[in-house]
C-alpha cells in the first residue's frame, strides 16, 4: 500500500479577541490506500481544524494555515490554485460533517444537492446524475430512492440524512473520505446501523478514511490505525489494537480509564483525569499535558516531548514511560 | 439503609402534549404521546438508571414525577404523598426533598447571578436560611461539591462545562433532598470530565444516602452507575430489573438490540462482534404503532403483537418485561 496522503508539520492559528489561538501545532500524519485512520481527541483538541486547514476550509481572516504541507499523490494542497483545490475537494476527497440536521440547504431538494458534486465535477446532465444518485441511495440503503429525489432535507430523519449526506460524499467515488463526528448527533442503534454502513462501502469501494471522533468505543471496532489529539498536538499514534492494549501516553491511559465498559461488571471506579484541557491562547514550551498528569516529572515542564518511536510502528509524545513510571 | 423502603411510587403515569390547530379558535387536533403508563419504584438509597433513544419519553417522565410538567394521568406518591394531587404551597414544600441536575450547563444556570445567589436562591425561598448567612452556605456547598469556596462571587461564564455541572449539582443539594432526578447530567460533557462528575455523584450518595433517578442515553454509564435499570421505548417502559439481570439476560427484543448496539472500547472484542441492526426509526409518538409499539422494528414480531398491548409483568422476581414472545 503505497501513501496516499502525507501531512507534514501542520500548523493553524486563529486570530481572536483574547489573543491568537493555536489550534494546531506541527501535526504530521500519513494515510495509505484503503486504510481507516481515526482521529480521536476532546473537544477543542484540534481534530477538526486538521482536517479543515488540509482541505483549505479554514475562513481566513481569523485563520491561518501559518506552516506545513498537505501532500496528497505527491502534491501540495496547500499550494494549489483555488481552482485546482476546488477541484479536488468533492470528488478526489470528499467530507461528511456531524450535524445532518443544519449541513443540507434546507430550500433545495436531496436529488439536486447529491447530484451537485456530478454535476460539477464530472459534466453529467441532469438525467445521468440522477440515475446514479439513485444508484448511491440504494447503496446507502434509502428506500425507493427514485420517489425521494424530490424529497426536502425536513422530511428525512436524522439518521437517513446522515446516510444521504454519506452518499453526497460518495457519488464521485473519492479516494479519502473525511468523516468529522458522523455520528454524534445520532441514537446508539442509528449509529451502529451508520458504523456498518461506513464499513460496508469502504469494502465495496476500497477507499481511504479518515475518522475524527472523541468516542473511544465507535472508532476501537473501526479503524486500522488511530491519533490521539491534545492541545493542537498528536500526542500518540499506534496501530488500533496497541493503542488499546499498550497505551504509551498519559492521556491516552487515562481516557480508556475514564470510560466505562459495558461488558465490564464490577463496580470500578472510574479513573478521571483532574484538572482542565489547556487554553491554547500561548504554544507552551513545555508538555501540554502535565498540568493535569499524574506521571509529570521535571523534564515535562522544560521541554515539550516530541513523538518517540516506541516500538516500529507506535509513537508517543512522553518523556515518560507509565507503564514503569520512569523516564524513557 | 433501610430495606427496601420505597421512596417513590410512580403509577401508571401519563402525559400527553396537545396538539392545537387554528388561529383564532384553537382545537385540539391530536396528542403527542410522550409518556404512556409508566409504573415504577425508587428505592431508598439506590439509584435507578433510565434509558432510551431520543424521543423515547425518559425526560418528560423525569419532569413530570417532578410536576414541572403536570401528568394527564395517574399518581405519583413521593413521602406517602400523592404529588398529582398536590397544589401551590403544599407542593412546593413537598418538592423541597426532590430536586433536579439538567443537562445543559450553560443553559440551566441564569447568567446574571452569581454562583453564590445560584446556590442559596432556593434555600432562601424555602425559608432555611437568612440572607446574612447565605455566604457561609453557598462555601460549604462549594466545597462539598470539590470547588474552591472562594468562587461565591463569580458568574456562571467564568466557569467550563463541567465545574458548571457541579455548580448544578450544588444548588440541587441545598435543600437536602432525599431523591434527586439527573437528567443526562453528562452528556454535554468531554469524557475526561464525565468521569469526574460521575465520580463526585457517586461519592454524594455514599456521603449523603442520596437516591437518583439516572436518566441517560449511554448505556455503558448506565450499567456503571444504577443498581437497577428501566428501559424505555416510545413512551413506555420496555423492561426493568437489576442492572446486572439486564447487562447479562435481557429479554426484551429491544433491549437486546440496543445493548448490541452499544460499542467497547476494545478492538479485539469488537472485531468478532455480532450485532443486531435494527431497521428503520422510532416511529412518531403522534401515532404510535397498534398492540406491541417496538413491532414496526421487532425482529421476532409475530401477529399478536399487532393486535395486542404487552402486558408490562413479572417474568422471574425483579425482572419486569412487556413482550408477548418472552
Amino acid at each position: 500500500m503505497s501513501e496516499l496522503l502525507s501531512v507534514q508539520g501542520l500548523e493553524t492559528q486563529f486570530r481572536t479577541r483574547e489573543g491568537i489561538v493555536h489550534a494546531v501545532n506541527g501535526v504530521s500524519f500519513g494515510l495509505k490506500e484503503g486504510e481507516t485512520l481515526g482521529i480521536v481527541g476532546e473537544s477543542g483538541c484540534g481534530k477538526s481544524v486538521t482536517v479543515m486547514s488540509m482541505l483549505r476550509l479554514i475562513p481566513s481572516p481569523p485563520g491561518k494555515v501559518s506552516a506545513g504541507k498537505a501532500l496528497f499523490q505527491g502534491k501540495d494542497l496547500l499550494k494549489m490554485s483555488d481552482d485546482e483545490i476546488r477541484h479536488i475537494r468533492g470528488s478526489q476527497i470528499s467530507m461528511v460533517f456531524q450535524d445532518p440536521m443544519t449541513s443540507f440547504n434546507p430550500v433545495l431538494t436531496i436529488g439536486r444537492q447529491v447530484s451537485e458534486p456530478l454535476e460539477v465535477h464530472m459534466g453529467m446532465n441532469r438525467k445521468q446524475a440522477d440515475d446514479r444518485v439513485v444508484e448511491m441511495l440504494t447503496k446507502v440503503g434509502i428506500p425507493n430512492p427514485r420517489d425521494r429525489l424530490n424529497d426536502y432535507p425536513h422530511q428525512f430523519s436524522g439518521g437517513m440524512r446522515q446516510r444521504v449526506m454519506i452518499a453526497m460524499a460518495l457519488v464521485c467515488t473519492p479516494q479519502i473520505l473525511i468523516a468529522d463526528e458522523p455520528t454524534t448527533a445520532l441514537d446508539v442503534t442509528i449509529q451502529a446501523q451508520i458504523v456498518e454502513l461506513a464499513k460496508r462501502i469502504r469494502d465495496d469501494l476500497g477507499m481511504a478514511i479518515i475518522w475524527i471522533t472523541h468516542d473511544l468505543g465507535v472508532i476501537a471496532g473501526l479503524a486500522d490505525r488511530l491519533a490521539v489529539m491534545y492541545g493542537g498536538y498528536i500526542i500518540e499514534t499506534a496501530p488500533i489494537r496497541d493503542v488499546y492494549a499498550h497505551p504509551s501516553h498519559p492521556y491516552t491511559l487515562g481516557l480508556l480509564g475514564s470510560l466505562p465498559r459495558m461488558d465490564e461488571s464490577g463496580q470500578r471506579r472510574l479513573v478521571s483525569i483532574d484538572g482542565l484541557p489547556p487554553v491554547l491562547l500561548e504554544k507552551p514550551n513545555f508538555c501540554p499535558f502535565a498540568p493535569r498528569c499524574k506521571y509529570v516529572v521535571e523534564h515535562c515542564w522544560k521541554e515539550n516531548p516530541p513523538l518517540m518511536q516506541i516500538s516500529p510502528d507506535h509513537t508517543a509524545a512522553c518523556w515518560v514511560n507509565p507503564e514503569t513510571g520512569r523516564e524513557r | 439503609m433501610a430495606a427496601n423502603e420505597v421512596l417513590l411510587n410512580v403509577v401508571d403515569l401519563v402525559k400527553h402534549f396537545p396538539i392545537m390547530k387554528g388561529v383564532l379558535i384553537q382545537k385540539q387536533v391530536g396528542a403527542v404521546h410522550a409518556v404512556d403508563g409508566v409504573s415504577f419504584d425508587i428505592v431508598k438509597g439506590e439509584t435507578l438508571g433510565l434509558v432510551g433513544e431520543s424521543g423515547c419519553g425518559k425526560s418528560t417522565t423525569g419532569r413530570a414525577i417532578l410536576q414541572l410538567h403536570r401528568p394527564t394521568s395517574g399518581s405519583v406518591f413521593y413521602e406517602g404523598k400523592d404529588l398529582v394531587k398536590l397544589k401551590g404551597e403544599n407542593l412546593r414544600k413537598t418538592r423541597r426533598r426532590m430536586q433536579m441536575i439538567f443537562q445543559d450547563p450553560y443553559a440551566s444556570l441564569n447568567p446574571r447571578m452569581t454562583v453564590g445567589q445560584i446556590i442559596t436562591e432556593p434555600m432562601l425561598i424555602h425559608d432555611m436560611t437568612t440572607q446574612k448567612d447565605t455566604q457561609g452556605h453557598a462555601e460549604r456547598l462549594l466545597k462539598l461539591v470539590g470547588l474552591n469556596p472562594a468562587y461565591t462571587s463569580r458568574y456562571p461564564h467564568e466557569f467550563s462545562g463541567g465545574q458548571r455541572q457541579r455548580i448544578g449539582i450544588a444548588r440541587a443539594l441545598a435543600l437536602e433532598p432525599a431523591l434527586i432526578v439527573c437528567d443526562e447530567p453528562i452528556s454535554a460533557l468531554d469524557v475526561s470530565i464525565q468521569a469526574q462528575v460521575v465520580n463526585l455523584l457517586e461519592d454524594l450518595q455514599a456521603k449523603l444516602g442520596l437516591t437518583y433517578l439516572f436518566i441517560a442515553h449511554d448505556l455503558s454509564m448506565v450499567r456503571h452507575i444504577s443498581d437497577r435499570v428501566a428501559v424505555m421505548y416510545l413512551g413506555i417502559i420496555v423492561e426493568l430489573t437489576t442492572r446486572d439481570e439486564l447487562y447479562s439476560h435481557a429479554l426484551h427484543p429491544y433491549t437486546q438490540a440496543l445493548l448490541s448496539a452499544v460499542p467497547i472500547p476494545d478492538p479485539a472484542i469488537e472485531a468478532n462482534r455480532k450485532r443486531i441492526i435494527l431497521t428503520g426509526d422510532v416511529p412518531s409518538p403522534v401515532n404510535p404503532p397498534s398492540g406491541c409499539r417496538f413491532r414496526t422494528r421487532c425482529p421476532i414480531a409475530a401477529e399478536i403483537c399487532k393486535q395486542k398491548k404487552p402486558e408490562f409483568r413479572e417474568v422471574t422476581p425483579g425482572h419486569w418485561v412487556a413482550c408477548h414472545m418472552v
